[in-house]
């Protein structure tokens, strides 16, 4: 059983990822073109179509999917598929490797039921991109849950997202940067639990800030009690 | 207060922090800026504050202006037309004229910094004057380029691949290249006439001058006169929701006296308008940033019905107001409108129409098309992240070939 602490020997350290957009040279007309490309680009292709909708978009509830499926969903009208793209758990994979497998066995499950292909209107192509992410360090650091659920108040989507998705698929930690803090530094096992239980591909960024707050603030006041 | 401070109230501390941070990682990086005008168009109104902005993160930054008689700008204006897809013809001489304006620029300027940054074909040959040990060289195309003649593409191209990388403003302008092609959309100043905040008076005040009542939903497109712009496709589709909604149609832009084109289009609109009092075709000057401005504010639906577009950054401009916008899904218009959720792309007159009857009787669903739309344009099309992909892209020259840079 883990000790609870009530002070981290070594604080919570916030950083961000700032993102800048490379473009690959490779379009897709249609679902043939698509799957070609899916299989060949580099790992950081699928997590940008996979994830700069949460940071750009991080406004709208819930997020419209990842790139894949709205554009089978908007460009291809497949409106079959592109649900089944949407619907794809990414919180389910530990690694992009294995996300990439899943679009490709869901795009192929379609494909093998229908031979006929649409095409993208001219200038509707799906373009692959690819995100080169520049980490920075915050001013924000936590030694407690008090100024952990303070700076959590306080730091930016770009942070947020950091711990929360690029921590998990892309740098293949598995879990969130968060939940793995709080056990290690704190013994708070049951409250990273919860926290590492949260799909966090179902809300805003915002209203996952608010979540998570809100689970930290209710275990400051058990502690208190 | 320091001019990047100004921007807080609208991104928040946390990302005028990180503009500084990732400035003091370049801190006295000589850059040179070149571009071929020093006022007047959107590359110019861009860097005008953005050479500032650079300065006060700590960059050492020069803005250039390359000079060129009018053969010069002569060819390159149909240069731009052609590369934009519309026919031209080009002699020996134009690629000469181009050649020998480029070596009388390299003799006068001092191109001797870390990164040199070229805006669009007019100053490209200056790569003539790279070094190979040392700086770092970026093209940064502000056109579509998608689909251009042959030989002027050739010819730039031979320019164009010997520099390090290449910035396109959206996915689909950029071309086969074999060097790292970087996405970097442009963006709207907070701060600026066009965009700030104006009290109702103001307003009132612009309305009142220009004579459009506002006792009824105004639908707006603010453009030149254009045919790609598509003013009397506006109005064919105003006339289809006319019928069974109230409303005025507000048609701006810019006065067409010099541009015989825009002279022929202005009078097919008006005379597609045919006198009727709920439209308004208003010619204005180009100084008429708060008059556009206000017109956007008082605007119920903003429309920009293009047919093709660059970047249509009057999109932003509209949204950034929290206005619902229907608009055409050419050029880069997509990347400022989600569908249904930030706004409304349509491909035809009557889907338009069919839109602008739906939001007008719809008006909380429009109304949180706008907020959206809003929200959209602060987290990607605001001024700082314009600024911040700059600094991205010269930390990257630095460090290419890494995808995950740490910082720390």
């Amino acid at each position: 059983m883990t000790t609870i602490r009530d002070r981290a020997k070594r604080p919570f350290h916030f950083s961000s990822s700032l993102d800048l957009t490379l473009l690959t040279n490779r379009r897709a007309r249609d679902l043939a073109e698509l799957l070609e490309h899916l299989r060949a680009v580099p790992g950081s292709v699928i997590y940008y179509h996979t994830h700069h909708f949460l940071v750009q978009h991080q406004y709208l509830s819930p997020e419209p999917p990842n790139d894949f499926a709205y554009w089978v969903t908007g460009v291809l009208q497949e409106d079959r598929l592109g649900e089944q793209l949407a619907a794809i758990d990414l919180i389910q994979f530990r690694t992009i490797r294995a996300l990439r497998e899943r679009i490709i066995e869901v795009i192929e499950g379609h494909l093998n039921e229908r031979q006929e292909l649409r095409t993208a209107p001219e200038g509707e192509e799906f373009h692959f991109r690819e995100a080169v992410s520049f980490v920075v360090p915050t001013r924000h650091s936590a030694h407690d849950l008090t100024e952990f659920a303070d700076c959590m108040e306080k730091i930016g989507f770009g942070s947020l997202s950091f711990h929360f998705f690029g921590a998990r698929l892309r740098m293949e930690k598995g879990e969130d940067d968060f939940s793995q803090w709080l056990v290690t530094e704190l013994g708070e096992a049951e409250l990273a639990a919860a926290i590492a239980r949260l799909d966090p591909y179902t809300y805003t960024l915002d209203g996952l800030r608010r979540a998570v707050v809100r689970l930290v603030r209710h275990r400051l006041q058990e502690r208190a009690a | 207060m320091t001019m990047l401070d100004q921007y807080e109230e609208f991104v928040g501390r946390g990302e005028i922090d990180e503009l500084r941070l990732l400035g003091q990682q370049l801190q006295g990086r000589r850059v040179v800026t070149v571009n071929s005008t020093a006022v007047g168009g959107g590359v110019a109104e861009i860097l005008s504050r953005l050479v500032p902005l650079s300065r006060e993160v700590g960059l050492d930054i020069r803005w250039d202006v390359i000079k060129g008689g009018e053969d010069f700008f002569s060819v390159t204006k149909r240069m731009h037309n052609a590369l934009h897809g519309k026919a031209e013809t080009f002699s020996a001489h134009d690629y000469e004229v181009f050649r020998e304006t480029t070596k009388t620029n390299l003799a006068d300027m001092d191109l001797d910094a870390d990164i040199v940054f070229v805006h669009d074909p007019q100053p490209a040959g200056l790569i003539e004057a790279r070094r190979a040990d040392r700086g770092r060289w970026v093209w940064r195309c502000h056109i579509d380029v998608s689909a251009p003649q042959p030989d002027v593409w050739d010819f730039l191209a031979g320019y164009v691949t010997r520099y390090d990388a290449t910035v396109f403003s959206a996915p689909q302008f950029s071309r086969n290249l074999d060097l790292p092609q970087v996405l970097i959309t442009p963006s709207i100043d907070p701060l600026s006439d066009k965009n700030r905040a104006l009290t109702d008076a103001e307003v009132d005040h612009v309305l009142d001058r220009l004579k459009v009542p506002r006792d009824k939903p105004i639908i707006t497109q603010i453009s030149r006169f254009d045919r790609l712009k598509d003013p009397l496709g506006v109005i064919a589709a105003f006339r289809l929701a006319q019928r069974y909604n109230d409303c005025r149609l507000v048609l701006a832009g810019g006065s067409a006296t010099d541009d015989p084109e825009g002279a022929e289009v202005l009078a097919a609109v008006h005379e597609a308008a045919n006198d009727d009092p709920d439209i308004h075709v208003l010619e204005l000057p180009p100084t008429a940033n708060i008059e556009i401005n206000a017109i956007q504010r008082a605007s119920t639906l903003i429309l920009q019905k293009s047919l093709k577009e660059g970047f249509g950054l009057t999109v932003s401009e509209a949204l950034w107001k929290a206005k619902p916008v229907i608009a055409g899904a050419v050029g880069g218009i997509p990347l400022q409108v989600t569908h249904r959720y930030s706004g409304i792309l349509t491909h035809t007159i009557e889907g338009t129409a069919f839109w602008i009857k739906q939001l007008l009787n719809a008006p909380d669903y429009a109304r949180r098309l706008g907020e959206n739309g809003r929200e959209h344009v602060r987290t990607n099309f605001l001024l700082t992240r314009h600024l911040r992909d700059y600094l991205l892209l010269f930390l990257f020259l630095e460090r290419s070939g890494e995808r995950i840079v740490n910082l720390h």
